[in-house]
């Protein structure tokens, strides 16, 4: 990477560069003009300097590898909740850390945080660093920069794994520009070298194509992953520890002030959802509905039908799947008690798993769904909510 | 008021193929547009020059035929145009393309407001706008879905969160990328692309940036590599069971928690 130094020998402290500086990164000290860690390489002191005594150098050192140990993992926290992908990238960069002997930190920011740090403890964390204050309730890019920047520089990382939420989207990017290092956003499989490289795979153009990265000559090396697309860490007897950081006014220094927090009516749409579970002339009666979308529900997902129950009246027209409705592609469709009449599986068969329960086996959905069960939706749909209801809910 | 708005151009269609053999990608004739995202960009400026007046710029980073997409914005309505087109900044990623974008802004001077789109169709990160905010050092706010209003010194937006709407405020010079649909966009009009037809575009290559360090931009620059591609497997498995045979629930169950949807 490149970096900025002065020639103190060609330098009359004339003070134009310390007066054009955005940052307040240079510093007159006796005879000398010094450039510290707030420089941002903006290079306004270049331009602005009338001796040209200061220069940007190439460092062509390659990164001391073994000097950046460790994962570290951005554990999410908004409103009173930690996001649940966390757990998952937990899981992920435990399994990375455990094969090249490293150990697997979380940072946390927010507000009153103690039982949520105990509460990480238990997912197998080595430290979890956390940042507490009442000027930190709230995420805001800058400020939680300013943060990230600190544990890095301190904690030195070789990985950082943050969720692909809109709040990781929005603030990996900017600490990942600030530590001048790679970001590959939205890693679907995540391996490492012996070397703590990391093998970073993401799909590119849409889907249509997969892209293997590294961050050769980089640290740390950042990556941002999907809600459900690792496993997430099983509970272990907690044997890690937690750290307060101490959080500073320059750190909570922000331009951004929040002034109304609007809760979203969730104003559902089959064309958005990641799960559908759709009704069809299976479902005998319009009472027998609220077993499909209890289903759906139970699985995060929307309820969606066919034209018939539409022409029946039993549900409405933006929930129809078809030719006459919407084009659907989820990542899971469960068809119950639908045929699969071609008007309907034109707008729903390029969904990535499909799953379709109906009691006639010569059914022409069983064609295009890639499980099928030939059984009664009546006789499976309660035992299978039963079961998925019986599971516990993420902690917190 | 001076806006810039970073458009980018996309290949027409996503549907690329990889060589099995050399295992290189096969752009080929595909024909070229502009980012879908980004003209929603463009036409949050727009309407904003017609509210309290602006200056609107459009700028690109991209080889020379990436003007087709700044003439586009010109029949739209923007006053001025800018392409970083340089082959030293090629092979560039979201470290690279911000840093050699924000080179460009710094150059250009002076912008309250810098309108990025959600994401682009090819590079598809959603990144490269909060990058260029960090190599500015200004504020920005991501998935921005309404802009409430305009005042004299910030800017009151509407921030889209995962459960929640955030109306924040933020100072100027800042940038905001915005949501699909935060406005309709205009189509390009026939009586701009008349006014136009002449219309000069700016080009800047490195020589016209402050950091001339080949280094920091195009692929040396860029600290990610691509290692390979390769063509994602389709699910083209089908298998049917029948509950003469199995237990349905318990078969549907085992495969959504493999599946990680329970
Ligand atoms: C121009 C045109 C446009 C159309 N547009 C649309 C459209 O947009 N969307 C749409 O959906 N249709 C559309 N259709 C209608 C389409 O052709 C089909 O008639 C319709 O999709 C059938 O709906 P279905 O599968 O719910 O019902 P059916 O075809 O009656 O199928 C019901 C299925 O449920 C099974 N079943 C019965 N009981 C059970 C049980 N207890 N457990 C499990 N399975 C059971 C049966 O074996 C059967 O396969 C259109 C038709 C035309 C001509
Ligand atoms: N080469 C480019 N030229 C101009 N703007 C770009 C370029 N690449 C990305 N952007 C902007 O950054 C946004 C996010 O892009 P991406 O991170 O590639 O998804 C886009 O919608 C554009 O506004």
């Amino acid at each position: 990477m490149a970096s900025i130094r002065v020639d103190n020998s060609n330098c009359d402290l004339c003070g134009d560069c310390i007066a054009v500086c955005p940052f307040d990164a240079i510093e007159q000290t006796e005879d000398t003009i010094q450039i510290n860690a707030a420089c941002k390489m903006c290079n306004l002191c270049i331009e602005a300097c009338p001796r040209s005594a200061i220069q940007i150098t190439q460092d062509t050192q390659s990164v001391n590898k073994d000097e950046w140990r460790g994962v570290l993992v951005f554990a999410e926290y908004f409103e009173g909740k930690v996001h649940p992908v966390t757990f998952e990238l937990i899981g992920i960069g435990k399994k990375l850390a455990a094969q090249v002997g490293m150990k697997t930190h979380c940072l946390l920011i927010g507000y009153n945080l103690e039982s949520t740090a105990q509460m990480l403890l238990t997912y197998g964390i080595d430290t979890v660093f956390v940042y507490d204050d009442e000027r930190l309730l709230r995420f805001s890019a800058d400020t939680y920069t300013n943060v990230f920047e600190d544990i890095i520089t301190t904690l030195k990382p070789s990985i950082v794994l943050v969720g692909s939420t809109s709040i990781g989207r929005s603030l990996a990017p900017r600490v990942s520009t600030r530590s001048r290092t790679g970001l590959t956003a939205d890693c679907t499989t995540l391996t490492i070298k012996q070397n703590t490289d990391l093998v970073q795979i993401r799909p590119a153009f849409g889907g249509n194509i997969m892209a293997q990265i590294i961050t050769e000559n980089h640290r740390p090396q950042f990556a941002t992953v999907r809600y459900k697309v690792m496993d997430c860490a099983p509970v272990v007897a907690p044997f890690g520890s937690i750290e307060y950081a101490d959080v500073t006014d320059k750190m909570t220094d922000t331009k951004i002030e929040v002034l109304r927090v609007i809760a979203k009516d969730a104003a559902p749409s089959i064309t958005d959802a990641d799960v559908l579970v759709v009704a069809g002339q299976g479902v005998k009666d319009k009472s027998d509905l609220a077993l499909i979308e209890d289903f759906a529900h139970a699985l995060n997902g929307e309820l969606a039908v066919t034209r018939p129950l539409v022409e029946k009246g039993w549900s409405d027209y933006t929930r129809q799947i078809g030719l006459s409705g919407r084009t659907v592609k989820p990542k899971l469709i469960i068809t119950c008690g639908v045929s699969g009449a071609i008007q309907f599986a034109a707008c729903m068969n390029a969904s990535e798993i499909i799953i379709a329960i109906n009691t006639d086996k010569t059914a022409p959905i069983f064609k295009i769904a890639h499980i099928g069960i030939v059984g009664d939706l009546y006789e499976i749909l309660p035992s299978l909510i039963e079961k998925i209801q019986g599971d516990c809910e993420y902690a917190i | 008021m001076k806006i810039a708005v970073c458009i980018k151009q996309v290949p027409g269609t996503m549907q690329v193929d990889i060589d099995p053999d050399t295992g290189v990608l096969q752009r080929a004739g595909i024909s070229a547009k502009m980012n879908p995202y980004d003209l929603y960009a463009l036409e949050t400026a727009l309407r904003l020059k017609q509210q309290v007046g602006a200056h609107v710029t459009a700028i690109t980073m991209g080889p020379p035929q990436a003007q087709a997409i700044i003439k586009e914005a010109y029949m739209m309505g923007a006053d001025e145009g800018v392409i970083l087109s340089d082959t030293r900044f090629a092979g560039a990623d979201v470290l690279a393309t911000s840093y050699t974008l924000a080179g460009g802004l710094s150059k250009l001077g002076g912008f309250d407001l810098i309108i990025c789109g959600k994401q682009t169709t090819d590079g598809d990160t959603a990144q490269v706008g909060p990058a260029i905010a960090e190599h500015l050092n200004i504020p920005h706010v991501a998935w921005v879905k309404t802009i409430e209003h305009m005042e004299e010194k910030s800017i009151v937006v509407e921030q889209n969160m995962e459960d929640s709407l955030e109306v924040v405020r933020m100072s100027y010079p800042c940038l905001i990328s915005v949501e699909k649909d935060i406005y309709t966009p205009r189509l390009p009009s026939y009586l701009n692309k008349k006014k136009t037809r002449n219309k000069q575009i700016s080009v800047l290559t490195l020589d016209d940036l402050s950091d001339q360090s080949e280094e920091n931009y195009g692929l040396s620059g860029s600290p990610t590599q691509v290692e390979r591609v390769f063509s994602p497997q389709p699910r083209d498995d089908h298998t049917t069971w029948d509950c003469e045979q199995v237990d349905g629930a318990e078969l549907l169950y085992d495969l959504l928690a493999t599946e990680k949807f329970i």
